[in-house]
């Protein structure tokens, strides 16, 4: 079940106020189709992508969203050219990855490690800058992430939401048109969380594009224009939160109304099941509005109400894993 | 700030050389000398060493014919030129194991996010390795110089700078094994064997000193090696072509087999 990519990106379209239009005419900021990765022997092997489809047009932000070893760092890793896709192709901004690269087009920010301990936050800034051809300075970036003030601390002395801006800032330093997160809050304190959040999102209001992986549905509902919905290799959904919780369990319409045809709401497009309790009406659609036009214009409906369901049920009901939907909704932190 | 959508496609352009710019460079410098531990093994302690066997054979020539009053140099001298020897060879073999802590800490694969070749890091790694080496040679040599060794000005010319440049051997070695060994504690484990091979090498104590069957062992080191190049200067023995081959032969297994180490690496990052 898969929203139709066509209609994912229409929606984007019109749902891009961020910054500057991104150029429509030039490259998307990722291309990839039919991506396939395994890993192992021929006796064991494990299929951790398998046929990913995915075009991310400049200026959007999208989740990476899907339990622990749904494939998430084994598509970014390909997207970065830290390893190989067996099959498919792949451009970033029309480029193969390692060029991307080269050109300071893409950055990453890593889950853990990557720093050296013992350089100061201004060292690893300045000399991650001094790699790139072109770059920001180190102290408006560093201002930026939110770290001035802590420039002169040595990386082992920071704390991990600081040393976790730092990779955000050096990401930033190439001022790169497309930025990937791998799960950029793991381990972080719910403040450290929230101020990350803040600086990204200033980030992103300038329009660069950014791709997040997380297993935090929160992040992806609350961070993300689009969500990429993944589970096994596989793309299981991908649309706006709205589309998606929407696609997955639809919105509930309840209504009073003593003269509605059950019959016809039954028949109505997108309804799902309609239960009448008296004169109290609950119907469950994917179509809503259609719902709610129906009942205002044909029927003495009153006290309408549209709920809508939760990413968590959204994503029960597209990978029926309730595992796994449990883990991508916070509650696996106790396991952690 | 500004507010322009950050630039695509032709507007970026690679680095040249790789990436390789003074500001890589100079952090890479200045983080071998932040380091102390660093700085006791290659600078220090050769010092020490020197100052503790050296300092008795002030007056012992190594001529036979003259004595130091007469002009010949000293013992210390030679043990002065091996102790060079020995800081600068654990000065280049720290600076090219660091790529172990640096793989461990995920440092490398952050550098692969950037435009910098890794080629041109290895070129960093061993310039760094070549500065602090200098510092351990300049420091010893000055020590000698104040306790009152005095040399032709080509012997210190020559035998210094056989013993820095020689101990790219020790980089080349260094690299190997940062690039095998995927610990923190690389030094740990190279600490000893270098420990071995300037003892068996006959850095520590004149190699015709030991018994045979040392000996027998003691010229396939690459110290040994390394030492006699540095010292002949000094000792004016006729070229010694086996001290040229072993520094060959040892550059060569340790370059191949840090090349195959690092292809393995960066294939699998």
């Amino acid at each position: 079940m898969t929203v139709p990519a066509t209609q994912a990106h229409n929606r984007q379209g019109s749902t891009l106020p961020r910054g500057a239009a991104p150029d429509p005419t030039g490259p998307l900021a990722v291309d990839a189709t039919g991506l396939h990765k395994s890993f192992g022997t021929h006796s064991k092997t494990v299929h951790a992508v398998n046929g990913i489809d995915l075009q991310i047009r400049p200026g959007e932000v999208v989740a990476f969203l899907g339990p622990n070893g749904a494939g998430k760092t084994t598509t970014i890793d390909m997207l970065l050219g830290l390893s190989k896709p067996d099959a498919g192709s792949l451009a970033i901004f029309g480029m193969a990855p390692r060029a991307a690269i080269a050109h300071g087009l893409v950055s990453a920010v890593m889950q853990t490690g990557g720093l050296l301990k013992d350089l100061t936050v201004r060292e690893t800034a300045a000399l991650t800058a001094s790699l790139f051809a072109q770059h920001q300075p180190v102290d408006e970036v560093l201002d930026r992430a939110g770290i001035l003030d802590v420039a002169g601390r040595r990386v082992e002395k920071c704390s991990g939401g600081q040393q976790q801006r730092l990779r955000f800032a050096m990401a930033l330093l190439s001022d790169p048109g497309l930025l990937i997160l791998d799960e950029p809050t793991t381990g972080m304190d719910v403040e450290g969380r929230r101020d990350f959040w803040q600086a990204i999102r200033a980030d992103t209001a300038r329009g660069r594009t950014v791709i997040f992986a997380t297993h935090y549905l929160e992040e992806a509902d609350a961070y993300a224009d689009r969500i990429v919905l993944v589970r096994r290799g596989k793309i299981v959904a991908d649309g706006t939160a709205a589309e998606i919780k929407n696609l997955a369990s639809g919105r509930t319409v309840l209504a009073t109304a003593d003269n509605a045809d059950a019959a016809a709401l039954a028949a109505l497009p997108g309804v799902d099941s309609v239960q009448v309790q008296g004169e109290r009406l609950a119907i469950r659609t994917k179509d809503s509005d259609a719902v709610a036009r129906y009942l205002l214009n044909s029927t003495n409906a009153v006290d309408l109400e549209i709920t809508s369901h939760n990413l968590e049920d959204a994503f029960v009901a597209l990978t029926g894993d309730a595992d796994a939907a449990a883990e991508i909704t916070g509650t696996e932190s106790k396991g952690k | 700030m500004t507010t322009a959508l950050p630039a695509t496609g032709h507007a970026r352009n690679v680095p040249p050389f790789g990436g390789l710019n003074p500001t890589l460079l100079g952090i890479e410098i200045k983080r071998r000398f932040r380091n102390r531990r660093t700085l006791f093994f290659t600078v220090a302690f050769p010092i020490v060493m020197f100052l503790a066997f050296g300092l008795q054979f002030r007056d012992t020539s190594i001529e036979t014919g003259r004595t130091v009053a007469q002009g010949a140099p000293s013992v210390v001298a030679f043990i002065m030129i091996s102790m060079a020897v020995y800081g600068a060879m654990m000065a280049s073999t720290s600076a090219g194991g660091a790529v172990a802590i640096e793989r461990q800490l995920g440092w490398s694969r952050q550098l692969r996010l950037t435009p910098l070749h890794p080629v041109a890091n290895i070129f960093v790694k061993i310039l760094g390795g070549l500065s602090i080496g200098l510092l351990a040679v300049l420091a010893t040599f000055a020590t000698g110089l104040a306790i009152g060794v005095r040399l032709p000005l080509h012997v210190w010319i020559v035998a210094g700078t056989a013993a820095w440049l020689g101990s790219l051997v020790f980089t080349a070695m260094g690299l190997m094994v940062g690039y095998l060994v995927p610990s923190e504690n690389v030094m740990q484990f190279m600490g000893p064997a270098l420990a071995f091979l300037a003892f068996f090498g006959g850095l520590f104590q004149p190699l015709d000193t030991m018994a045979k069957p040392l000996q027998d062992i003691g010229v396939w080191t690459p110290t040994y090696g390394l030492g006699e190049i540095a010292r002949s200067p000094l000792t004016g023995d006729a070229f010694n072509w086996l001290a040229v081959g072993n520094v060959i032969l040892w550059l060569a297994v340790f370059g191949i087999g840090a090349a195959l180490a690092f292809r393995r690496d960066t294939q699998r990052v």
